[in-house]
């Protein structure tokens, strides 16, 4: 009796053909616009595109169609491929190893556009239609900083033995973290000034069990408040287990750490992904190299800080941070103002920084500037993506294998 | 002998028989079937977290194998490489030499032919040479990677399930020194390399797939009608019995690796040569262990292997397409479903080889005596 195995067969088949035929009749006639994120909504990164992705999609009426999980290799540029298949106008990938994949699709499909979040090549690669975007996000570090000094400066007059030292997590030795990392220690420094901090390197963007032991390794090492630059919940679980405070990153985190959750900063992408979909649906180019920045007040803007934590937060803090806010918006205050830290016990008068990506890895572009009688260091001034890497005087590498 | 009242009384609501006599149709009908069932409780699944529509589910799985000619042609090259690794693992496996070491002989192979397109490449060498040099030195070492575990069980008997393993971390790690010395960014990732790539013939998975065909052909031959598969085989039933009839099981070993290990280079090659032109140390994609299902549902046998090899990829690429159109950001949920599926193409096995047998009502004479013999040494203690 094969019959039956026909007969199964031809089930298949049918079913098969019913619902290809229900998928091609898909009539929805909105534009389509395609993200490509390295791991799914578990990653605390992953997640901020992907709910300003949809958000933006939503706003501006367009077709939102995600791919999660996409390693950074030719997965993406065939997931950047499939998607301009489909018929989507814009696509963004959101991990700085996807960028050659990006180009690459960039090449091929002129008629769709490609960005890219974190990458340093738009601006020297000339493709009409492959963009790159960040944000000053420094500043937003900065002003978490500012959250932690106040913290460990109500620490220290509830216990003068409280150690004047910051602890760190990092991801890489790249300056998309020293910048970050600075940043945070700079606006710290501002409330503290004999404050010290301590950086661990993780070498993954998103590992859990290291992160935490990272977390473990600073708390044990004395440091009184905890920050990290890594994408998963290992540090602010440590932290809440071993109630030390912690100024987290990509979005609060009080709903699982109420006891120690003080501030978070993070990149709002959606006023940049609706930016694009308008030029999308109504003509316009998309910036080469876009960095977003700063809003009119703490929490709206490309780069944002979220609700202070309601226990762990110092009362006042928010007043402050506003006028900090103010301050570095209006441009009275720099956040690498070259008074404020030193290299080698020395001020820092000129450097170049390695701002185009080339086989080279060396500076070519001259970033101290000084305007109105301020020096400061330019980041993002000269590309979106981060260049930062100078090693301040008073932070200490504990590992820099990364 | 028990009497009728008290057998009555103990036999049990069901009991297991063994199968000998089912047809080949009707055990691929089970499987089949199981495959359907599984799928079916994918869409069962989604209708209830997604309320997605089971037909649209069912289509999408399709549509994301071969909505375009590009997922068409991926779906065969992935379905291509799964198929190769599984023909390198089956001559070992045959043997029972459990080789969970192709993840980390693919690795090192990829890892050679980056390295020669990396060194090679930045010398200015000439795109053949690099290729002539990078094809036999990188399936020497998948060879090498697999030879090494060989030798210690041929001579040392020690447990290859373990030395294997183990290999893949140190292959791992070996990627990871090579990318940190080669990648001066901080990114971690290394630059699509131009040089040394091996030829497209027409695009960029033609080379996969026929290199995938001609080794599927030339294992069955191996296998089938060549010496070595039946000494192979031999090794594998009885290693006192290959002695007596004289198959010098240390060389049978040693030999088989070589093979085994040689194919995973292959596909390292390919991996780095032909399809990313880079590396990473998840460039294997756990084709090593996915692989050992592919060669195990499809009994080693390298024929059905093609079919095995194609239903993974077919639910890996068709759930990640389902995902995608209803919204899904999270990928724990099509791996879920993934697993079910191959929950039930796992456990049909055990319907396909055993039957349950019910308690009948009113039961017949004669069936009580048949049973009789099967249920008398249970009631016997």
């Amino acid at each position: 009796m094969k019959k039956q195995l026909l007969v199964l067969a031809s089930a298949i088949c049918l079913t098969g053909a019913a619902g290809a035929s229900l998928v091609s009749c898909n009539n929805d006639s909105r534009v389509q616009v395609g993200l490509i994120a390295l791991h799914d909504e578990n990653s605390t990164y992953d997640k901020n595109f992907i709910d300003a992705f949809k958000a933006a999609a939503e706003a501006k009426g367009v077709k939102a169609v995600i791919k999660t999980g996409v390693p950074e290799g030719t997965e993406c540029y065939e997931a950047a491929a499939d998607l301009a298949d489909q018929g989507c106008k814009f696509v963004f990938a959101d991990s700085f190893g996807h960028e050659d994949y990006m180009i690459k699709a960039a090449k091929e499909f002129k008629d769709v556009q490609f960005s890219h979040g974190t990458g340093t090549k738009a601006h020297t690669e000339n493709l009409s239609n492959y963009h790159n975007a960040f944000a000053s996000i420094y500043e937003g570090r900065y002003i978490a900083g500012v959250a932690a000094g106040l913290k460990l400066k109500s620490m220290i007059e509830a216990n003068p033995n409280t150690s004047h030292k910051l602890g760190y997590v990092g991801a890489y030795t790249y300056a998309e973290v020293i910048s970050g990392y600075t940043a945070y220690y700079l606006g710290a420094k501002s409330i503290v000034d004999d404050v010290t901090m301590e950086v661990q390197f993780t070498g993954s963007w998103y590992d859990e069990a290291s992160e935490k032991d990272a977390a473990k390794k600073l708390i044990a090492n004395g440091c009184s408040v905890i920050s990290q630059h890594a994408d998963s919940w290992g540090a602010p679980n440590a932290c809440e287990e071993a109630g030390v405070p912690n100024i987290t990153y990509n979005g609060s985190t009080e709903s699982n750490c109420p006891n120690t959750y003080v501030i978070s900063s993070k990149i709002n992408w959606q006023p940049y992904f609706e930016d694009c979909f308008d030029k999308i649906l109504n003509g316009g180019t998309i910036a080469t190299d876009y960095t977003g920045s700063l809003g009119d007040t703490l929490y709206v803007g490309s780069v944002v800080n979220t609700t202070l934590g309601a226990k762990a937060a110092v009362s006042g803090t928010e007043a402050k941070l506003n006028e900090v806010h103010a301050a570095l918006k209006n441009g009275t205050l720099k956040v690498f103002d070259t008074s404020k830290f030193a290299v080698d016990g020395k001020t820092v008068t000129s450097y170049l920084a390695d701002v185009n990506t080339d086989a080279e890895f060396k500076g070519d572009t001259e970033v101290i500037k000084t305007v109105n009688g301020v020096s400061y260091f330019a980041e993002s001034e000269f590309r979106s993506a981060p260049y930062f890497d100078l090693k301040i005087d008073g932070i200490s590498l504990l590992n820099t294998k990364f | 002998m028990m009497t009728n009242k008290l057998f009555k009384n103990k036999e049990p609501l069901f009991h297991v028989v063994k199968r000998t006599d089912i047809p080949s149709w009707k055990a691929w009908l089970f499987r089949g079937g199981a495959i359907l069932f599984g799928i079916l409780i994918i869409c069962l699944l989604l209708l209830i977290m997604k309320g997605a529509n089971p037909f649209v589910v069912f289509g999408e799985l399709f549509n994301g194998c071969f909505g375009s000619s590009r997922r068409t042609w991926l779906t065969f090259r992935q379905t291509a490489l799964l198929l190769t690794v599984g023909l390198a693992l089956i001559p070992a496996f045959k043997m029972k030499f459990w080789n969970l070491g192709a993840n980390g002989q693919i690795l090192i192979g990829a890892l050679v032919s980056i390295m020669c397109m990396f060194y090679m490449g930045k010398a200015g060498v000439n795109d053949a040479v690099i290729i002539i040099v990078m094809i036999p030195l990188s399936i020497l070492a998948g060879a090498i990677w697999a030879v090494i575990p060989a030798i210690f069980k041929a001579y040392f008997d020690t447990n290859e399930s373990l030395f294997t393993l183990m290999m893949n971390y140190i292959a791992e790690g070996l990627v990871a020194v090579f990318l940190s010395a080669a990648v001066t960014s901080g990114s971690g990732t290394l630059d699509i390399q131009q040089a040394g790539n091996l030829p497209r013939l027409g695009n960029d998975h033609l080379l996969t797939i026929i290199v995938s065909i001609v080794l599927l052909v030339v294992m069955f031959i191996y296998l089938k009608y060549h010496k070595h598969g039946y000494e192979l085989e031999v090794v594998g039933e009885s290693q006192n019995t290959a002695k007596y009839v004289g198959i010098n099981v240390k060389k049978v070993v040693i030999r088989t690796l070589i093979l085994s290990g040689a194919i995973c280079g292959l596909v390292g090659l390919l991996l780095a040569g032909a399809i990313d032109h880079t590396i990473s140390t998840t460039t294997a994609n756990n084709m090593g262990f996915t692989a050992i299902m592919v060669a195990w549902l499809a009994k080693f046998n390298p024929f059905l292997m093609v079919g095995t090899s194609f239903i993974i990829t077919f639910l890996g690429r068709g759930m990640s397409q389902v995902q995608t159109r209803f919204d899904i950001t999270n990928d724990s949920i099509s791996d879920i479903a993934i697993g079910l599926v191959y929950f039930a193409i796992i456990a049909v096995e055990f319907f396909v080889s055993y039957k349950v047998v019910f308690r009948k009502k009113a039961p017949h004479i004669e069936v009580k005596e048949q049973n009789n013999l099967v249920t008398e040494t249970k009631e016997d203690k």
